[in-house]
This record gives structure tokens, sequence and C-alpha cells, in this order.
């Protein structure tokens, strides 16, 4: 079986009929939609499962049909447009969110060569030589429309919201392009389709008499631009816990403060868009795109026709849900620690990463001897430096005694230490009252 | 090998290539007129996006979707968002005012302008109506990407470098111009603060507010404390305590 039969290459596209053009636009375009309407529903519930609660769940079965009310209830409201907002600005902003985000699903490869009407094509809308910078320059876009709508709103909160947001898109945006380079290296192509089809071929694993594919998912092979490409992508679609510019509890609703009615459920929709998008695209670049997991791919249909839409979309709710998951457990960031993660975490792991992957490529092509100097002796002198690196003497901790003994004059009073509370005056009293006269005297400090 | 690219090499103009062409280039030239002619900043940098963004289509068309699509990520996104983001911070209300300060200016430099337009444009036009365009073909020989990158990291690679180290150079001083110093001992964490905050000495309840209307309308008036003395903690540090005399807070008899 040749996993690599159904994937398709560049040359496969631009072949269609217009029709068929049309027809798969439409199809990104609802699966953009759909993804909203069922990302929203999701969203709820999970994190209502995850509070102990049940979430929406009255309209329709399982509340599928929540969001749809709600959508049909943003359009009815009034459409407020503040006094000191830029019009035209303030029109469009939403509009820029919106695009950009639903643009970017157009390089995604949902599935292989299909056959539609006779029609041998991809099941793509498209694919360029550098369809993955698409995808960045889409998200690079996206930025304007958070920014433009905080500064268009003609208030504080929004236009903090909006700065926020530069700040924080920009610097993870470099994080992101890194951690692609590494995928860039391997695959050898910026076209998703190819970078799809590079991931299908792993080696084949022999254990136990069972052949077991290696998995050639770059999820797998560059497992640290795997995490640093997750986090930025959290980063990049404003979700928590880097949801900074829109934190409720600092700046009410961030860049969509001023905004209602459809168009704030434009703002809304770009942002399930962007979350969807976004792990359409890690999928793509990291699991494997459409390719069916390891115990899927013993059958040998699984990677054709049309069941790696099944696949896909699996892989793309899971990646869902590990975005609900983050927002049900993690607390805010504070900015600066989320400024600081970015420049001088992701960014510095994803250059070093890079450097030695880039040596890895390198000695791969040399006799196994030299190869095993090249990466033997770096590898041992950083051993080395981690094991004989000079660790810093803790200082012991003052007890308790000394602490209280330390203290300068003048300093609060400290409660008793050994917590046993003198008893009341008016307790003692009580208790001699109620002890016979006769009684022999000083018991009563027993009693209390 | 995409179609636009043999399109492009030899030189035709495809239907697609002509309509995108027709509908971007009024757009590209609305958008250099009116970043020029927007009164507020902002409005001009917006105008200068939809410029950038139609070039970086061009590029595509022109059988160069890497620089396309670079110039797309990096002008539009990166470069012209730091932009938004100084005039942002500036504020919004700074609008050019209109005042000519050279009296004609105005109409000299749109007449000038157009006249190197015209001049450019048309030197342009005459020198390249008719050639046919050359090499394209081999230069993207193995894809268009690949053809950038061999000839950065081979021909142009002391250029590149160079312009490598002089972005950094410019960071690195941008950085250090901007840069405040603070000694090791000078940073309090979280408990050093919690510590000097509870010194005896230091009363670590917040400041009580001045007395303002209680005897006048100035900040300057102490708060009193429970029992009645005045407290100097509750003025700023710079404000002399003082009381009014009587003679002060009695009516002026300005009021009519």
């Amino acid at each position: 079986m040749n996993p690599l039969a159904q994937a398709p290459s560049l040359t496969d596209f631009g072949h269609d009929p217009w029709w068929l053009i049309l027809g798969k636009i439409v199809f990104a375009f609802v699966v953009a939609l759909l993804g909203t309407l069922l990302g929203v529903w999701f969203e709820r519930r999970v994190v209502g499962f995850m509070q102990v609660r049940p979430g929406p769940n009255q309209l329709g079965p399982f509340g599928l049909l929540q969001t749809l009310a709600d959508g049909l209830k943003m359009a009815f409201k009034e459409d407020i447009l503040p006094k000191a907002a830029d019009k035209v600005v303030y029109f469009f902003a939403p509009a820029i969110s919106v695009i950009c985000a639903v643009t970017a699903l157009s390089v995604i490869p949902f599935g292989p060569m299909v056959s539609i009407f006779g029609h041998q094509t991809p099941l793509q809308v498209t694919d360029v030589p550098v369809a993955v910078l698409v995808v960045l320059a889409c998200s690079s876009m996206a930025v304007y429309g958070i920014v433009l709508a905080g500064w268009a709103s003609g208030s504080t909160y929004p236009l903090l919201g909006g700065l926020r947001s530069a700040a924080q898109l920009i610097s993870y945006e470099v994080a992101l392009g890194l951690s692609i380079v590494a995928v860039f290296m391997l695959a050898g192509t910026m076209s998703t389709s190819e970078i799809v089809a590079a991931q299908g071929s792993g080696t084949q694993l022999s254990l136990f008499g069972v052949d077991i594919p290696a998995p050639g998912w770059y999820a797998v092979l560059l497992f640290p631009s795997f995490v640093v490409f997750f986090i930025s992508i959290v980063g990049e679609t404003n979700r928590p816990p880097f949801d900074l510019p829109e934190a409720e509890s600092e700046l009410v609703a961030g860049f969509m403060t001023e905004y209602s009615s459809l168009k704030f459920a434009l703002i809304m929709l770009s942002e399930y868009v962007a979350m969807v998008t976004m792990s359409a695209f890690t999928v793509t670049l990291f699991l494997g795109g459409w390719h069916a997991p390891w115990p899927i791919t013993m059958w040998s249909g699984a990677n054709s026709g049309w069941w790696p839409l099944l696949w896909f979309f699996g892989k793309v709710i899971l990646l869902v849900f590990v975005f609900v998951w983050l927002r049900g457990t993690l607390p805010r960031l504070r900015y600066d620690q989320f400024m600081r993660l970015g420049w001088k975490v992701l960014i510095p792991i994803s250059l070093v990463w890079i450097v030695v992957l880039a040596g890895l490529r390198t000695v791969d092509d040399w006799d196994t001897r030299s190869r095993l100097y090249a990466i033997g002796i770096p590898a041992g002198i950083v051993l080395l430096a981690t094991l004989f690196w000079p660790s810093r003497k803790p200082t012991p901790k003052p007890t308790l005694a000394e602490q209280v003994e330390n203290r300068p004059p003048g300093s609060f009073p400290l409660p008793p230490m050994d917590l046993q509370v003198p008893p009341s005056p008016r307790t003692r009293r009580m208790v001699a009252e109620r002890e016979p006269a006769n009684a022999p005297a000083g018991q009563d400090s027993e009693e209390v | 090998m995409t179609t636009s690219t043999l399109l492009a090499a030899s030189g035709a103009v495809s239907g697609g290539e002509a309509v995108t062409f027709w509908i971007l280039a009024p757009l590209a030239l609305a958008g250099a007129i009116g970043m020029v002619a927007a009164r507020n900043a902002v409005h001009s940098a917006l105008w200068l996006v939809l410029t950038m963004l139609s070039l970086g289509v061009f590029y595509v068309l022109q059988a160069g979707p890497f620089i396309g699509m670079v110039q797309i990520i990096v002008y539009t996104g990166a470069i012209m968002m730091l932009f938004l983001f100084v005039l942002m911070l500036v504020g919004r209300e700074s609008s050019d005012s209109l005042i000519e300060v050279l009296r004609g200016q105005r109409i000299a430099a749109l007449g000038l302008g157009i006249g190197f337009a015209g001049l450019l444009g048309s030197g342009v036009y005459r020198a390249t109506q008719g050639s046919i365009p050359a090499g394209l073909e081999q230069a993207n020989a193995g894809g268009n990407v690949k053809g950038i990158a061999r000839l950065l990291f081979t021909d142009y690679v002391f250029a590149f470098e160079l312009t490598a180290a002089l972005l950094i150079t410019a960071t690195i001083g941008g950085m250090i111009l901007a840069h405040v110093e603070r000694r090791k001992e000078d940073k309090r964490d979280q408990v050093a603060t919690m510590k000097a905050r509870f010194r005896p000495g230091n009363y670590p309840g917040p400041k009580p507010g001045p007395g303002v209307f209680a005897t006048s309308s100035s900040v300057a008036t102490p708060a009193r404390l429970p029992d009645g003395r005045l407290s100097d903690r509750s003025t700023p540090d710079i404000l002399p305590v003082r009381e009014l005399t009587a003679e002060e807070t009695t009516l002026k008899g300005t009021e009519k």
C-alpha cells in the first residue's frame, strides 16, 4: 500500500471547473460558520461539565440550538454607535477580523484527492507554494481588526485592549513563525498539501514481529516546535489564559466593550473561526493533516476516499477541546509575565531548536563515525555542564524563635505563640458563681 | 510551477491578471493619495495599509508569491502595526492642522508631484514597451521560494548578513536608549515589599483622604484624625499644610 497515492501535489490544483471551485469555497465557509455555531455550544457545554453544571441544555437536543438563538437575539438588538467613535473604522474593524479568519481556511487541506461528479480533485480550496505564509499573513492582518476596533471605539478601555493586543499579537507572531521554520526544514516545502503528504510516510518499526509505522507526524518529530507553536497560537487567537486584550476583570471587555448587535456578533464569529482555523492549521502542520492515526492505518482504505475528512475533523475537534480545556483550567496571566514568556522563553527555545535541527540535518549525510562525533561531543559537553553546574547554596532559614528574637523594637504585637487562649475573666466569674461556697478554691482554671 | 509563473514568464497578460490589476491599481493609487490627504494620522496609516496590500497582491501576480506574502506579513502586519501602535499611544485627537506655513506650498507640491509621476511613468513605459521578460523561468526553476533562498545564501549572503547586522545594531541601540538599569539590590520582590510595609514606623494601611470639602475645597487641607489632630499623611508632600484663617474663609462680598 502506498500511502502517498492519494496525496495531491501542487500540480493537482488549478484544473477545477468553476462550479467545483465555488462549491469548495462554500464548503470552507460553511465549515467556518458551523465551527462557530457548534464551537460556542461545545465550549459552553465542556466548560459547564468541568465546572459541574449542565451548561446550555434547553434549546434543541442537548442545547444545540442555543448559539443560533443567541445569534438571532444579537441581530435584533440595538446597534449602538458611540458618539466619540470613528464611524468608518468602527464599522470596518469587525469585518476585517472575519474576512481574515475565514480566508485562512482556503489553504487548509481537508482531505486527499476525491472524485466529485467524475472530477478528480483535492479536498482543498487552493494551494500555493507559500500556503503557510498565506495563513500567517491572514493572522497578521486579523490584528488590524482588533486594534482598529479598540481605537475606533473612542473610549479608554477598548483603546487599552487594542494596544495590548497589538503588542501581544506581534510578539507571539515571532514565536509562531520561528516554530514553523522547523516544519519547513523537514518538509522542504511551504505548501500545506505537500506538508501533509510529507507527514504521511513514516518509517516502519518492527517490534515483536508487529509492524508499527513510526509516526511521521511533526508533533512527534519536532516536539519542541509543536509546543512553542501551540502556546503561540493560543496567544494569537486571544484565548484564555492569554485573553489579555479582553480581560474582563481589568478592561470590561477590552477592545469590544463598545460593540453591540451584529458587529459584536461578527467579533465573536471571527474569534471562534480563528480558533477553528488555527486548530486546522495545527493539524495540517503537526498532526498529519487528514492522515489517519496509527491503529486505523492498519485498515488499508483509511487514507483514501472521503474517510480522511473524518480523521481531519476528529483531530480539529480534539484541538478545540484542548483550547476549551485550557480556558476551563488556567487563570489569566499577568501582562508582563505573558510578554516575558513570549520573548524570553518561547523565542530563545525556538532559535536554539532551529540551530540544533539544522545541525542534525547537516550531519545526516555524514558517515556513521563522524556523525557520532558531531552529535556525541556537543551532547556530552551539555550533559557535563548541566551535571557540574554550580548550584546556589541555600541559605538556612531562620527558626521561628530567631525570627521573633530579631524583630526590631516597636513591631506589631505578636499573638501568643503556643496558641493557648487564657480563660476570660467572665468565664471564671461564671464558674465561680456555679461553684458551691464550701468547695476548695483554685479549681476553676482546670474546669474551664 | 504554477500557471501564473508560466504566464508571467511568457510575458503575456492573462485575463485574470488584467482584471486583478485594473481593480487593485486604482485602489493602490487611492491608498497612496489618501495617505497624503488624510488629516487623521491613523487614517493615513490605514490608507498606506491598503496600498501595501495591493502591492503584495501585485507581487504574487508577477510570479513572486514569496515576496508578496512577505510584503503582507512584514510590512503590513508588523511594521505598519508598530506605526499604528505609536499613533494610538500619541492619541486619537492628533489631527493635522490645515494651516499652510509656506504660502502656495500645497499647489506647488501637487504640480511637482504630478509632473514627477508623469516623467517617471512615461519613462518606464517607454523603456519597457515591447520588451519581453527574460530569465524568470530559470530563476523560478526549482520553485520561487527555493530560488530566492539559493540567491540569498550564495551570491548575496554577505549583503544579507550585513543587513541583518545593521538591523540588530539598530535594535540593540534602541534597547540601550530605552533601557533603565536597575541594580540588583534595588529590585524588591513581593516578600521584601511586604516586609518594608509592615516595618515598625510604617503605617501599613491606606492613606487617609484629604480634608477637602470639610472646611475648604483645597486639596492642601489635611484630614483630621479621630482625636482631632491633623494628619500629614493625607496631603501630598509638595503642598504645605495650612489651615485657612477665618478672614480667608469668610465671603469676599464679590457674589451678587
